[in-house]
C-alpha cells in the first residue's frame, strides 16, 4: 500500500508505518463472515472498511449511504491470511542465487536488516496475494551465526512499499540448527548468546540514552530508538568482544525488550532453556518458533506466557529435535493455554504460505480422529490470522475484523479452510488488489493449444 | 520382469558350460540370467471378509456409487454395487455419510531411500558419482523403516507406492514399486509381479551436479548427448545378448547398468523420467523413438500443459503436483490448472508426492487441482478425478490388472474414508490392503509404529 512519508515515532517501538488516507467507506454485505478471533462465521454478516480499515463487522452494521458495496452473498468473508512464519518476498526462485536474499555470509548478523532486501515483485508475492495472504511475518535464516538479524511484518500489496513495521523482531537459532552456526553444539549456541546479549548490555551502558520522537539529529546520521547502532558510535567497548559493533548494537532493544526475540526451537529441552532465559534477562520478549515438540512441555510453555508459532502438520521425525512431532501438537499446546498460531516454519517458507489455511482445515479434519487433538473451525482461522499477529505484538493492527484493524478483506468463493474456495476479492488497507499474476497469464495463453495465425508468444 | 523369459541359472556354472564357437561342435544353449535376483517375499495377511455398505464410492474407474457396497473377501474385491449382500459371518460396516475408494498410489516418493530422520547416514537416493547409473537399484537403499511409511497409510491412505532413485543423475537406476505393509526387509514390501522401473531426469539437477565438478554434463546439450550416447552402448549390449540368447555360444559379460537399459528397450522396464520443461520432454520423446524405447511417463511434469496435446498424442503419463512452483527455475512456469488441462486434453493424468508431507494429502492436493480447473471452466467430477490417484498410478506402475481400481477380483486395496476424501475435512478411517485391516484410526493395535520410533517419545501417539 502507498505510504505516506512520515513515519509514526513511538517511543520505545519499532517504526511503524501509515497505511494511506484514503477517504474510501466499503461495505461488504450479505457473506458469511469470520471475524478471525476464534468466533464461528456471522451468516448475511456485513464488513464496512472506511479509510482503509475496519470499522464494523458483524450482523448488526448499518451501511452508510456514501459506501460502496460489495455484494458477497454467498461467498465468505475473512480477514486475511497472515502468514505466522515465512521468508516471503526474500525470493523469487529460491535456487536462484541473485533472486534470493534469505540468509548472508557476510560479516554481520544481527544486524541486518530484511527489509531493503524486500522484494514485493516477487512472483511468490504475487501468488500469495492472490491466494488470500495479505499479511506476512518475514525473517532472514541464518548464515554464519546463531543470529538471523531482523525480520518484519509485511503486506503483499500490488505497490513498492511492503513493509508494514521493520526490525519487528531479532531471529535466533537456538535448537540443531542453533548448534550447527555456534560450532558443533547447543552449549556453544547458548554460550554464544549470552556473550552477544552481554556485549550489547556492555554497549547499551556506554550508550547515549535512548531518545525518542523529536530527537536531535546529527547530520546524516537517521536516528531510530530501536536501532541504536548508529547512535553509539563513541561508546566505548572492551577488547573482549566476539560481535562486531553492528551486531552488538542490534542487540540492544532486544536486551531491553523492545524487539522481539524469535527463537527457532524444536526439541522439548531446547523449548525449555528458551523459556528460561528469562530468569537471566527479564526483560527479553520472546516469541518460539518450530517447538515441534511444544505439546510435551505444553503446561511449561503456557505459564510462560511465550507466544509460539508453530507449523501444524509436521508429524515426521525428520530430525532428532522433532522425534515426538505430531500434528496433535498444536491442538494439545492450545488446550493446555499456549498462545500458539500456525507458520510455514522450515515449509518452503518464501513460497506456500499460502497453504496455511488448508492446513488449518486439517486440525479441523484432525478433530474426528480418535486420540488427535484438533482445533475448531473458529480457532483454525484464527490461528491464520489474528494468533500469529498477537505473537508478535500486532494484534491490534491487523489479522481480524474487528474494529480499528487494516482493512485486510478476503471474500472466497467458499470455506476458506476448505480446498474448493478460491479467493475473488482480496482487500489490503482497505484497496481492492489484483489477483493475476504469471501463473495466471501462462494459464490464459496455454488454455487451449489449438495452432492460431501467430505463436502463443503473442497471446496475453 | 514377470515377462522376461529368462529364468534363474547361476552365471558360474554357465560359463564352464559354454561351448567354443569355433571348434564346430554345436554352439552351447544360452544360460538364462536371472532377472529377478532380488524377489519379493510378500505375503498378504489375513483379513475376514467384509462388506462396507451405505456409502458413497468412486471406484477409481471413474465411477460413483451413491449408497452403495463393497465386499472385501480372501484379500480380493469380490464385489461393488448397490445390492450386495454379506456372506454369513462378514463384518459389516456402515458407512453412513462415507467415503470408499481404491487405496492411492503414489507414484513418485523417495520413502526408505530419503528417510526420516533425515539424517546424512540416510541419504541413500542419489548414487551421484557418475550422470549413468542404471546399475543401481533404488531397493538396495531403501530402510524398511521409515516412520514415513506408516503416516502415508494412516492419514494417505496409500496403499502402493514406487520408490525412485534421485535426480542426481540423467539416469537414476532402477526403481521399485511397494505395498505399503510394514516388512522386516524390502523384499517383505515388494509388490509382487510389479515390473521394474528407471529413473531418468533431464534439466537442471544432472546438468548442475557434474558441471559444479567441471565434468559432462554441464549443459541442457551435454545431458542430451550423455542420454543418448549411453543409449548407444545399451543398443550394441542388446544386440550382442539377443544373439546370444538365440544362438548360445560364448556368454557376454554381463553388465548392470546395460540390463537395466536392455530390459527398457526390450519393453519390460518402464521409463519414469523427471522432466520440467515443455521444451525439454518433447526433446526426451524424440530421443526416445531414436534409440527405440517408450516413455512411460514424466514426472514433476509442470510444463505439461503446454504440450499436454503432444503428451495424449504419444500417450504419455504426467505426474505432478498441484500446486508447487518456484523453487527453481525449471519450475518457474508451474500453474494451479496443470493437472486439469493436462486430463482435459485427453492425456494421461497423476498426483504425484515426491514428499514424505505431501503424500500423506495426495486427495487433497487432487482436490485443489479440481478447484483450479473449475475456476477455468474445467469441469470434472470427483469421481473422475480420482483416476488421478489409483487407476492412472497404477497403469504407469504396470499393475494396472492387480490393483488400482474397486473392479472384483483386483487386491482389496481400500480406504474408507471419514467424509468426502476431497475435502480438507476428512481422513481414512480405514485401510485395507489385499483385504487385511492395516489401519484402524479407532484402534490403537491397528496403526503401525517402525522400530525407530519404538521407545522414542511419542511411541504410537496418534501423528
Amino acid at each position: 500500500m502507498r505510504r505516506v512519508a512520515t513515519a509514526a515515532l513511538l517511543v520505545g517501538c519499532s517504526l511503524l508505518l501509515a497505511a494511506p488516507a484514503t477517504a474510501q467507506t466499503i461495505a461488504i454485505t450479505g457473506g458469511n463472515v469470520a471475524i478471525g478471533d476464534g468466533s464461528e462465521p456471522i451468516r448475511g454478516g456485513t464488513v464496512l472498511i472506511r479509510e482503509g480499515r475496519v470499522v464494523a463487522a458483524g450482523a448488526q452494521v448499518s451501511v452508510p449511504a456514501e459506501a460502496t458495496v460489495i455484494d458477497a452473498t454467498g461467498r465468505w468473508v475473512t480477514p486475511g491470511m497472515v502468514a505466522g512464519f515465512s521468508r516471503l518476498g526474500l525470493a523469487d526462485v529460491d535456487a536462484v542465487e541473485g533472486s534470493n536474499d534469505i540468509s548472508a555470509n557476510g560479516p554481520f548478523s544481527a544486524a541486518l536488516d530484511i527489509a531493503p532486501a524486500l522484494n514485493p515483485n516477487a512472483q511468490p508475492v504475487a501468488i500469495n496475494r492472490a491466494d488470500g495472504v495479505t499479511r506476512a511475518i518475514v525473517a532472514p535464516a541464518v548464515g554464519r551465526s546463531i543470529f538471523a538479524g531482523q525480520g518484519a511484518l509485511i503486506d503483499t500489496g500490488a505497490d513498492l512499499e511492503p513493509v508494514t513495521r521493520a526490525r519487528l523482531f531479532q531471529y535466533v537459532e537456538l535448537g540443531e540448527e542453533g548448534a550447527s552456526e555456534a560450532g558443533g553444539s547447543r552449549a556453544s549456541a547458548h554460550v554464544l548468546l549470552r556473550n552477544a546479549l552481554r556485549e550489547a548490555s556492555e554497549l547499551s551502558r556506554f550508550a547515549s540514552p535512548i531518545r525518542g520522537g523529536g530527537a536531535r539529529q546529527r547530520p546524516g546520521v537517521p536516528e531510530n530508538p530501536t536501532d541504536p547502532k548508529l547512535l553509539t558510535s563513541d561508546a566505548q567497548r572492551s577488547d573482549d568482544v566476539l560481535l562486531t559493533r553492528f551486531d552488538a548494537a542490534a542487540l540492544v532493544p532486544v536486551l531491553r525488550g523492545q524487539q522481539i526475540l524469535m527463537v527457532h526451537a524444536n526439541r522439548s529441552t531446547d523449548l525449555l532453556q528458551v523459556i528460561g532465559l528469562r530468569r537471566e534477562f527479564p526483560n527479553l520478549k520472546l516469541v518460539i518458533v518450530g517447538a515441534d515438540e511444544g505439546w510435551m512441555i505444553a503446561d511449561r510453555l503456557a505459564a510462560s506466557g511465550i507466544p509460539v508459532i508453530a507449523s501444524a502438520l509436521t508429524n515426521l521425525p525428520g530430525s532428532f529435535e522433532s522425534l515426538a512431532a505430531t500434528q496433535s501438537n498444536i491442538g494439545r499446546m492450545r488446550q493446555s493455554g499456549v498462545k500458539v498460531a500456525i507458520g510455514t516454519v522450515d515449509d518452503d517458507d518464501p513460497r506456500m504460505a499460502f497453504r496455511v489455511r488448508w492446513y488449518a482445515g486439517n486440525l479441523v479434519g484432525l478433530s474426528k480422529i480418535p486420540g488427535a487433538a484438533g482445533l475448531s473451525w473458529g480457532e483454525a482461522l484464527r490461528m491464520v490470522t489474528s494468533a500469529p499477529a498477537d505473537a508478535v505484538g500486532l494484534g491490534a493492527e491487523v489479522g481480524s475484523l474487528q474494529p480499528g484493524r487494516r482493512g485486510d478483506v478476503v471474500i472466497w468463493s467458499g470455506d476458506p479452510l476448505d480446498n474448493g474456495s478460491i479467493p475473488e476479492v482480496v482487500l489490503i488497507d482497505g484497496v481492492r488488489q489484483p489477483l493475476e499474476n504469471r501463473q495466471t497469464k501462462l494459464r490464459d495463453r496455454y488454455r487451449d493449444l489449438q495452432r492460431r495465425e501467430l505463436p502463443e508468444a503473442y497471446r496475453r | 520382469m514377470r515377462n522376461l523369459k529368462l529364468v534363474a541359472v547361476a552365471s558360474a556354472a554357465a560359463a564352464t558350460l559354454a561351448a567354443c564357437a569355433t571348434t564346430g561342435k554345436p554352439a552351447a544353449p544360452a544360460v538364462r540370467i536371472n532377472a529377478d535376483p532380488y524377489p519379493s517375499t510378500y505375503q498378504p495377511y489375513a483379513g475376514a471378509p467384509t462388506l462396507i455398505r451405505n456409502v458413497t464410492i468412486f471406484d477409481g474407474e471413474g465411477g460413483q456409487i451413491n449408497g452403495g457396497s463393497v465386499l472385501l473377501a480372501d484379500g480380493k474385491v469380490q464385489a461393488v454395487g448397490t445390492d450386495v449382500q454379506a456372506p454369513a459371518g462378514a463384518i459389516v460396516i456402515d458407512g453412513a455419510g462415507k467415503y470408499v475408494t481404491p487405496g492411492i498410489i503414489d507414484v513418485h516418493s523417495h520413502l526408505g531411500d530419503y528417510p526420516s530422520p533425515a539424517v546424512q547416514a540416510h541419504q541413500d537416493g542419489n548414487e551421484a558419482t557418475g550422470p549413468a547409473r542404471p546399475e543401481v537399484w533404488a531397493e538396495h537403499s531403501v530402510w524398511p523403516q521409515d516412520p514415513g511409511f506408516s503416516r502415508a497409510l494412516t492419514n494417505g491412505g496409500v496403499t502402493a507406492l514406487q520408490i525412485l532413485p534421485g535426480s542426481a543423475n540423467l539416469f537414476g537406476g532402477r526403481s521399485v514399486t511397494l505395498k505399503n505393509v510394514p516388512a522386516r526387509t524390502v523384499q517383505g514390501m515388494k509388490f509382487p509381479g510389479a515390473p521394474y522401473g528407471l529413473k531418468m531426469a533431464c534439466g537442471e539437477n544432472p546438468k548442475r551436479v557434474y558441471g559444479s565438478r567441471n565434468t559432462m554434463p554441464s549443459t541442457r546439450m551435454g545431458n542430451i548427448a550423455v542420454t543418448r550416447q549411453t543409449w548407444l552402448q545399451a543398443q550394441a549390449y542388446k544386440r550382442k545378448w539377443d544373439a546370444y540368447q538365440k544362438k548360445g555360444g560364448d556368454m557376454p559379460s554381463r553388465d548392470l547398468a546395460m540390463e537395466t537399459l536392455s530390459g527398457v528397450l526390450a519393453g519390460d522396464i518402464l521409463v519414469h523420467n523427471h522432466c520440467y520443461r515443455a521444451d525439454e520432454m518433447a526433446i526426451m520423446i524424440d530421443l526416445s523413438k531414436e534409440m527405440g524405447y517408450k516413455i512411460g511417463t514424466f514426472h514433476h511434469a509442470v510444463e505439461s500443459y503446454k504440450i499436454a496435446d503432444l503428451l495424449a498424442r504419444e500417450g504419455i503419463c504426467s505426474a505432478m503436483w498441484a500446486d508447487w512452483y518456484g523453487f527453481k527455475m525449471e519450475s518457474y512456469d508451474a500453474i494451479r490448472e496443470n493437472i486439469p488441462f493436462v486430463h482435459n486434453a485427453g492425456a494421461c493424468a497423476i498426483v504425484h508426492s515426491d514428499d514424505p508431507n505431501g503424500i500423506q494429502r495426495l486427495n487433497q492436493e487432487a482436490a485443489k487441482a479440481l478447484t483450479a480447473g473449475r475456476r477455468t471452466g474445467v469441469e470434472i467430477s470427483e469421481a473422475t478425478a480420482w483416476t488421478w490417484l489409483s487407476a492412472n498410478p497404477a497403469k504407469a506402475l504396470g499393475i494396472f490388472d492387480k490393483t488400482g481400481s474397486l473392479r472384483p477380483g483386483k487386491m482389496a486395496d481400500v480406504v474408507l474414508w471419514n467424509g468426502n476424501p476431497f475435502s480438507n475435512y476428512s481422513r481414512p478411517e480405514r485401510v485395507w490392503i489385499d483385504g487385511a485391516e492395516m489401519y484402524n484410526a479407532a484402534s490403537p493395535n491397528k496403526r503401525p509404529v517402525s522400530d525407530f520410533e519404538l521407545g522414542q517419545v511419542g511411541e504410537g501417539d496418534v501423528k
